[in-house]
């Protein structure tokens, strides 16, 4: 097999982490916010695996490459919990957008409803954020 | 109890506790007060084992590092298992009161929610117990991913969308925060050929690679630690999650990434962290102290006053870096930060608890509604005070002795700006703690608390703060568990006075 | 806006400092050495396989943990929708779903045997078993798969289950977490392997719905 130059790929993967860091925390929309992580996902494997190829020999260096496998797994489950959460976000009203990184509420909470401390109660209604 | 079957117990119990709550939903209940139990003797026996013998370490699959895993149980990590089992049982008996159905009100969560709390909980209790015993920076990885998910699925468990808005930037920023992490891990990895914690120890230069993995991993677990200012998701996620989850989440889950940036700092990457990185570890935590004292002060609902007050209790915290960070005599202010993990988790989880009963009770939780609680819920305010008590350090409890002992750190280091801090922060809490009890101790025309709180739930909370209270006095046994393995030198107090 | 540029200027540097460590990394020799010198104890025959399910065998426990946790959580979230649609107007899908569904089973079955000597496992056959769970949910035949609510939480829940059995009955017998005796190791490796591939494929399948599939009693507990 030819040997590959892995630096590009690791340079690609810095970029995919630092873009999908700019992604989560700049991007208001929660699916967007998702794929940023996985983009940052996708780079730490790339380095990974990058790294494995860097090892002179034959055979690649099999132990960042279970690495990436336990981190793809762990990846999937999160996109299908966040994206569950997102789903039931949308349901309970008032779109998907999360403001920022998250700024809470300058000043005292808002008065929430007078019937209800919780946010849990039924209606809907939006508690501070 | 041999040594391997205690950590048997600790990881794989609530695992498989959890698995089970999952297929057979009515046990959950029985699952969670028996994995309570087990995990509690385990970490007993765990902490004698380490008494007795010294740090254990345990070669998972018989494979050493670098090759294998390994688990350590040195003094911190038998330390943190006891307070995780102290404060997980709580929560476990809590929670028996919490989703009892109650004929007084709807309560404040999703009508299915306590078949799917279980299997969380435990999870999550797999996670930490595992994460403790972690001495492998990868695993630490899977284990503080595990954390992330029940956590942030146990959040969500409350209903209603700020719940489930709470939860799911919580568990973005945590997402976040884990790759960071292991993108640290993976610059590890490559500059030396092994993700051991000791290992890395031996083989970490000081250069850019080190200085990069060990940034990357700081601010990954600074997001998951809450640490200003990346703290922005800490107090919606535990004001609106379910009581016992509120609990769970102050007292224990954000002081996991705490522990293990401890042990990065002190340990694996020793040669490499500089004193003035620690200084601005301090300094944020400074301002997480103050500053979070200081929005206490301004909310209106009591659990988002008790979620602040965990933000600034945080802070004290990261004191630990520039106290402890490449000094020969940082053993008080080693043991005064853990101290003050255990105090805090103990008082936390009280005062959550009293804030739930209010809750409850009152059905809301708007200080300015609640005047006269002391005489409807005498229980769980008194709980509240001595937790409070315990936050702000009055002698004789845990939250006094920790910040005696960073104090004395602080002194004999000659490091006095964290000695002012220390009074500064004190008086916050102090301030905000009496807020609260003013409103409890006024009169009332009607009664605020028109649902009873049952003995459990009072009592629990009660306990717990009285537990806080006590740490102070029954302190030398955890303080010399803690010495055990520890990165530290020098006495305990200045003066070299023994405790 | 100034928070966004900041927040920019962050990430950009990031990126910089990232890319300039990353390429003068010094390289060192890794642990392709100590992995294929261990081989003929580990039970099998290929690196990658030996080291998720014996070397690193207690990370693998866990990330089945965080698989069954996911499901876990979004079950927690509310109710997810399988379809039972008659597909005998369709006989197309119909004979394509007749052909496919099985031979993704066999061909899973397969990966994951063919990972004692050569790429593929557990994860790998779990994926092509999901593959056949999602293509069956897409094609409207969701709840003839995964309906019956029983045996999917127990399939969901037996790869952590024997994994951590093994795990700890090996600690109770010989004093170490998940401690192979020599030479069983390929045995109990098989036995891991087969059920978190059931379970991997379940759970990787059943996410797709998005919630608890609602079974006939439907009892909204």
């Amino acid at each position: 097999m030819p040997e590959l130059d892995p630096r590009p790929y690791l340079v690609a993967g810095a970029a995919l982490l630092a873009l999908g860091l700019w992604g989560v925390a700049a991007l208001p929309h929660v699916v967007r916010k998702i794929l940023a992580v996985n983009l940052m996902g996708t780079g730490v494997f790339l380095v990974l695996v990058a790294t494995a190829a860097r090892t002179p020999g034959e055979v690649p260096d099999p132990v960042p490459h279970a690495m990436v496998l336990t981190g793809i797994v762990v990846s999937v489950c999160a996109t299908a919990l966040a994206l569950a959460l997102a789903q039931r976000l949308q349901e309970s009203g008032g779109g998907l957008e999360l403001d920022g990184r998250g700024k809470e509420a300058a000043g005292p909470a808002p008065a929430p409803d007078p019937e209800c401390g919780e946010p849990s109660c039924r209606g809907g209604r939006e508690g501070a954020s | 109890m041999p040594a391997a079957a205690a950590i048997a117990v600790l990881v794989l119990g609530p695992l498989l506790a959890g698995a089970a709550a999952l297929v057979a939903p009515r046990a959950g209940r029985w699952l969670g007060l028996g994995t309570a139990g087990a995990s509690l003797w385990a970490a007993v026996a765990l902490a004698r084992h380490v008494l007795a013998s010294g740090v254990i370490r345990h070669r998972v699959a018989g494979w050493g590092a670098p090759l294998g895993i390994e688990l350590r149980a040195d003094g911190l990590a038998a330390f943190m298992l006891l307070v995780v089992a102290l404060v997980g049982t709580a929560v476990t008996v809590y929670a028996q009161h919490y989703f009892r159905p109650s004929a007084c009100r709807e309560k404040h969560h999703a009508p299915s929610a306590e078949r799917w709390f279980w299997p969380l909980w435990l999870s999550a209790w797999t996670a930490l117990n595992a994460l403790f015993l972690g001495a492998d920076v990868f695993n630490l990885y899977v284990t503080l991913e595990l954390l992330g998910f029940a956590a942030a699925a146990l959040v969500a468990l409350a209903g209603g969308r700020a719940a489930l808005a709470a939860a799911l930037r919580y568990f973005l920023v945590g997402l976040a925060g884990s790759l960071l992490y292991l993108m640290g891990v993976a610059l590890a990895y490559a500059s030396t050929g092994t993700v051991d914690l000791s290992l890395l120890a031996q083989r970490f230069e000081a250069g850019p690679a080190s200085l990069a993995a060990l940034a990357l991993m700081t601010v990954g677990l600074l997001a998951k630690g809450a640490l200003l200012p990346l703290h922005f998701w800490l107090p919606p996620a535990h004001a609106d999650a379910p009581t016992p989850v509120s609990a769970a989440l102050s007292a224990l889950v954000v002081k996991a990434s705490f522990v293990i940036l401890a042990r990065l700092w002190l340990e694996a990457f020793a040669p490499v962290a500089s004193p003035a990185a620690a200084q601005a570890l301090g300094a944020l935590g400074a301002a997480a102290v103050l500053w979070g004292g200081a929005q206490a002060l301004r909310q209106a609902r009591l659990k988002m006053v008790v979620a602040y007050s965990t933000v600034a209790q945080i802070g004290y915290l990261y004191l630990l870096f520039p106290l402890a960070l490449q000094r020969p005599d940082n053993r008080g202010a080693w043991t005064g930060a853990m101290l003050f993990v255990a105090a805090h988790a103990l008082a936390k989880t009280a005062m959550f608890f009293a804030a739930g009963n209010v809750l409850h009770g009152a059905g809301h939780d708007r200080l300015r509604d609640l005047d006269g609680l002391t005489h409807a819920l005498p229980l769980s305010i008194a709980a509240f005070g001595l937790a409070g008590a315990s936050l702000v350090g009055l002698p004789p409890s845990g939250g006094f002795v920790a910040k005696w002992l960073l104090l004395g750190a602080g002194l004999t280091q000659g490091q006095w700006w964290w000695v002012l801090l220390l009074a500064a922060g004190t008086l916050v809490g102090a301030t905000y703690i009496m807020r609260v009890l003013t409103h409890a101790f006024t009169r009332f025309e009607e009664d605020p608390v028109p649902c009873p709180v049952s003995l459990l739930g009072e009592g629990t909370a009660l306990g717990l703060a009285l537990a806080a209270v006590l740490l102070g006095l029954g302190a030398g046994w955890p303080a010399e568990l803690l010495q055990v393995g520890a990165p530290v030198a020098g006495p305990l107090l200045p003066g070299g006075i023994a405790p | 806006m100034i928070a966004r540029a900041a927040v920019a200027a962050a990430c950009a540097a990031l990126f910089a400092g990232l890319s300039w460590v990353l390429l003068e990394l010094p390289v060192p020799s890794g642990l392709t050495a100590p992995a294929l010198a261990s081989l003929p104890a580990s039970g099998v025959q290929h690196p990658v396989t030996a080291a998720l399910l014996n070397y690193r065998g207690y990370d693998t426990l866990l990330e089945l943990a965080v698989l069954l946790l996911a499901v876990i959580g979004v079950w927690s979230l509310g109710r997810g929708e399988l379809q039972d649609v008659d597909l005998s107007s369709r006989p197309l899908l119909l004979s394509l779903l007749r052909l496919t569904l099985p031979a993704l089973v066999v061909a899973g079955g397969y990966l994951l045997w063919v990972g004692t000597f050569a790429p593929g496992g557990a994860f790998q056959g779990g994926a092509l078993l999901a593959g056949a769970l999602v293509l069956a949910q897409l094609a409207g035949r969701g709840r003839a798969v995964l309906g019956r609510e029983a045996p999917v939480r127990i399939g969901l829940a037996a790869g952590v289950a024997v994994f951590a059995l093994v795990a700890g009955g090996l600690a109770l017998a010989r004093g170490t977490l998940l401690g192979y005796p020599p030479g069983q190791a390929g045995t109990w490796i098989l036995l891991i392997e087969a059920t978190g591939f059931v379970s991997i494929g379940l759970t990787l399948g059943a996410l797709l719905a998005g919630g608890r599939p609602r079974t006939v009693e439907d009892r909204d507990a």
